[in-house]
């Protein structure tokens, strides 16, 4: 029997726009600073209690990428996290599994063997992460090899070089084939804002990459120190709410880097909640790239649940 | 781009996937169907230690009214009384400035400069230590949302108290190569929408200068004024320096008409401004009024849109609307509006109204059954002018006085809304072509108080603010305050600023040295 029609998510396609006219619709949004950010702020002075809290947090899990990519990073290492992903509190059946595990292109078949039959996606970082500095070539490689591998969800970067000389033209086609190159694994592009000049920068290439085809957005890379921040959310949330209103499509989120603590968690999920609404409180649409938010999340659930404190050894640290 | 559906113009709203837990359903209307929903989170009213029964405030005791009457203030939100206060009369005002005038002779005016700016930080610092308990009685008192009184409000009237202080010490450098010496006794009278804040505004300054006080809160909201007796006794602010006296518009007559009184201060209606400019006509007294206002936001095509909406709904819900520079009017470059109208209506089903003392409330409750009736008949008045009203669907608390936010669009320059200063969450919106006509159109006010101009194109900001009459003119933003920034109006909005440098001198005589 067949969904009914609003509910499959109508998953995002290249445009086949010429590029300027992509550029022209991407600059033709104008953000202003103090307003972002005091928009921004408002939405920490939010107090989120009780079962909305516990909703919240149970989201926060949900829609989790955990996240290992480090140099050091071994199969032992991703087997671990990947167990953690499935049961991130081994004493509470309650908790929810994380949305993915999110790892380099060689432990793509170790995370995927590893989380076999649980739900839980695997998603590879991809194009020369995380800079994006090397031979478009080697970006089509590294792709293919992690889709080949069983990523179910790639995270490529975008050409800042490009970016800020003004060639959009090849930000655009690069993800565009990209996309093509990622079959039916979901595409995430990372913008890496902190390299990106202004929130006028983000709003375009947040337009540029949706337009291209990417299924969500994502703030950054983590490798840098300015990672994701709520006006930077905020903007590319706004982008994302243009785009569905001129298609129809709904293209997801992804926060990355620097949200640490349950509490920070909330905050973004109460923008999501006032800026897209429930319908992108999914994993389908949102994410959060994270390392060691989990732990603090859990904490924060077991002392809604008890409430008392626990100390942190009472969480794994994998 | 790909195609939009054909099914519809516009995107489904519906949900198209159950979440794995439903949103709770902890607290109904105040969220559309469509959104996570928070639990309640009221601020505790536990800090807050009411007397059953206030006195006037005069030489530094509490003094039973000539009248022996009082009046209970009750809390527009809960409605249940909160105090009972005393009804002052001519015959409290006269003690009352007698008093201040004896502290200005014998005390205040041989106090040096820094004295009395040590008394002044003294206040501040005490505002910033209890700032809980004052954020705390003026949502009770006066039904503004906890997150004002507590990040606007009670920082702001702190804020004011140190500025001032700061000149104290300094007045002859403020008015350079002049002379400079406090005016006497100074008779102010205060409206209820910023009641903490507007008692700063005009205290501050007044003692900075070197005047004493006799200061009139209104009869809605006197529980702050109140409350502040206490920091002025904690400051050890010596006695008759500040005095208040409770009361209705018998009081304020009253302080405004003594003929003793050197310095009128008023901010309220101006109807009643213009009362107080034919009782001191003829008088030497100084007088500074700021009034009503009908100010207009307007929004270029070109600016930064989901801003501007921001700047939109800050402008006109802040406080319920009761702000006398709050942009009522919108005015809307034509080929903007349906794109601004959009984005308003769906950023206005995410406001969140009712009881002020939660800590999520966006807009609270109107401050009396009065100015809900004025709304009420102004709203009335719209819809049977013709202009067209929405409204979103949020549910309204069962008790208190709550007025849905509103916004009027098809309004035209003759309807009274457009005309009358309605002081509640009411916005009027009209459109314009060119920049020209939005002059032409926003200056086309008996009132000139404030204005706001939204525009990414610089040189288009300052071509506009040189053009419009008001006070202040605020570019992509709207309702900024700050203590160093003087504030008043043109026109019917008032004379005299207030703020800055320049809301010292009405508080001094400034002569040639």
């Amino acid at each position: 029997m067949a969904l009914a029609e609003s509910q499959i998510l109508r998953r995002n396609e290249p445009s086949d726009l010429s590029v300027r006219a992509v550029v022209d619709a991407a600059h033709a949004v104008t953000i202003d600073q103090v307003g972002v950010e005091e928009r921004a702020a408002s939405f920490t002075k939010r107090s989120i209690k009780k079962d909305a809290k516990l909703w919240g947090l149970d989201l926060a899990i949900r829609t989790m990428d955990l996240t290992t990519l480090e140099g050091a990073d071994t199969p032992g290492k991703v087997r671990a996290l990947s167990a953690k992903a499935i049961h991130p509190d081994p004493t509470n059946p309650d908790i929810p599994s994380v949305a993915a595990v999110c790892v380099f292109p060689n432990f793509v078949a170790v995370a995927k063997r590893a989380l076999e039959g649980s739900g839980v996606q695997v998603a590879s970082v991809a194009t020369g992460f995380p800079s994006g500095q090397v031979p478009f070539s080697a970006k089509l490689d590294d792709v293919r090899a992690a889709v080949e591998d069983g990523a179910d969800e790639i995270d490529m970067v975008i050409d800042r070089g490009a970016f800020l000389r003004g060639d959009y033209a090849t930000v655009y086609e690069e993800v565009k084939r990209i996309r093509e190159a990622c079959g039916d694994a979901h595409l995430k592009v990372i913008l890496e804002t902190g390299e990106l000049g202004s929130y006028d920068d983000v709003r375009a290439a947040s337009w540029i990459s949706m337009a291209a085809g990417a299924d969500f957005i994502k703030t950054s890379t983590g490798k840098i120190g300015a990672a994701a921040t709520l006006p930077v959310t905020l903007v590319m949330l706004e982008a994302i709410r243009d785009y569905w209103e001129l298609t129809g499509i709904k293209v997801g989120m992804k926060p990355a880097g620097g949200i640490r603590t349950a509490k920070q968690s909330l905050q973004y999920l109460v923008m999501l909640n006032e800026t897209l609404g429930l319908e992108w409180m999914r994993p389908e649409l949102w994410r959060f790239g994270a390392s060691s938010l989990l732990n603090d999340v859990l904490m924060q659930l077991r002392t809604q649940a008890t409430g008392a404190y626990s100390g942190g050894d009472y969480f794994t640290l994998d | 781009m790909a195609t939009k559906p054909t099914s519809s113009s516009t995107p489904a709203k519906k949900a198209t996937q159950t979440p794995r837990q439903a949103p709770p359903k902890t607290r109904t209307g105040v969220a559309g169907p469509n959104r996570w929903d928070y639990a309640p989170a009221p601020e505790s009213t536990s800090i807050v230690q009411l007397r059953d029964r206030y006195d006037h405030f005069i030489g530094g005791e509490w003094v039973k009214p000539a009248s022996k009457k009082y009046f209970t203030t009750v809390s527009p939100s809960t409605l249940k009384p909160l105090a009972e206060v005393a009804e002052g009369t001519a015959k409290d005002v006269d003690k009352a400035v007698r008093a201040a005038r004896a502290a200005f002779e014998n005390d205040w005016s041989k106090r040096s400069g820094a004295e009395r700016g040590r008394f002044l930080f003294r206040i501040a610092r005490i505002l910033q230590e209890r700032a809980r308990e004052f954020a705390v009685l003026e949502s009770m008192d006066g039904g503004k949302p906890i997150k004002e009184s507590r990040d606007v409000d009670v920082p702001l009237a702190a804020a004011h108290f140190f500025y001032y202080a700061g000149w104290a010490d300094k007045l002859e450098y403020a008015f350079p190569g002049q002379k400079v010496r406090p005016l006497g006794v100074a008779g102010q009278v205060i409206p209820w929408n910023f009641p903490l804040m507007m008692l700063a505004w005009k205290v501050a300054p007044a003692l900075a200068a070197g005047n004493t006080v006799v200061l009139k809160p209104a009869e809605t909201t006197p529980l702050t004024a109140l409350l502040f007796c206490e920091v002025l006794e904690q400051a050890g602010l010596p006695a008759g320096v500040v005095n208040i006296v409770t009361g209705d518009g018998v009081a304020g007559a009253a302080v405004v008409s003594h003929p003793d009184v050197d310095k009128v201060a008023f901010t309220g209606s101006t109807a009643v401004g213009k009362q107080i400019a034919r009782a001191v006509a003829g008088t030497d007294k100084k007088v500074t009024l700021e009034l009503g206002g009908k100010a207009a936001n307007i929004v270029f095509d070109d600016a930064p849109l989901d801003q501007a909406v921001e700047g939109i709904v800050n402008g006109i819900y802040f406080n319920q609307g009761h702000v006398c520079c709050a942009g009522s009017r919108l005015f809307v470059q034509e080929s903007a509006y349906d794109a601004v109208i959009a984005k308003l209506k769906r950023r206005m089903e995410t406001l969140r109204i009712g009881d002020p003392l939660d800590k999520n409330t966006d807009v609270g409750a109107i401050n009396s059954k009065a100015q809900l009736e004025r709304i009420t008949a102004l709203v009335g008045a719209g819809v049977e002018e013709g202009a067209e009203i929405w409204q979103p669907s949020c549910e309204l608390p069962k008790k208190g006085y709550y007025f849905r936010p509103t916004v009027f669009t098809g309004v035209s320059q003759s309807h009274r809304i457009a005309q009358e200063e309605i002081f509640g969450p009411v916005l009027s919106v009209l459109t314009f072509r060119t920049p020209a006509e939005a002059i032409e159109k926003a200056n086309n006010t008996p009132y000139g108080l404030s204005a706001g101009v939204w525009t990414e194109k610089g040189s288009r900001i300052l071509s506009m603010v040189s053009k419009l009459k008001a006070g202040v003119v605020w570019a992509n933003t709207f309702n900024r305050f700050d203590p160093t920034s003087p504030f008043g109006g043109f026109q019917e909005s008032g004379y005299g600023r207030e703020g800055g440098l320049q809301g010292l001198a009405p508080y001094l005589h400034v002569e040639k040295g």
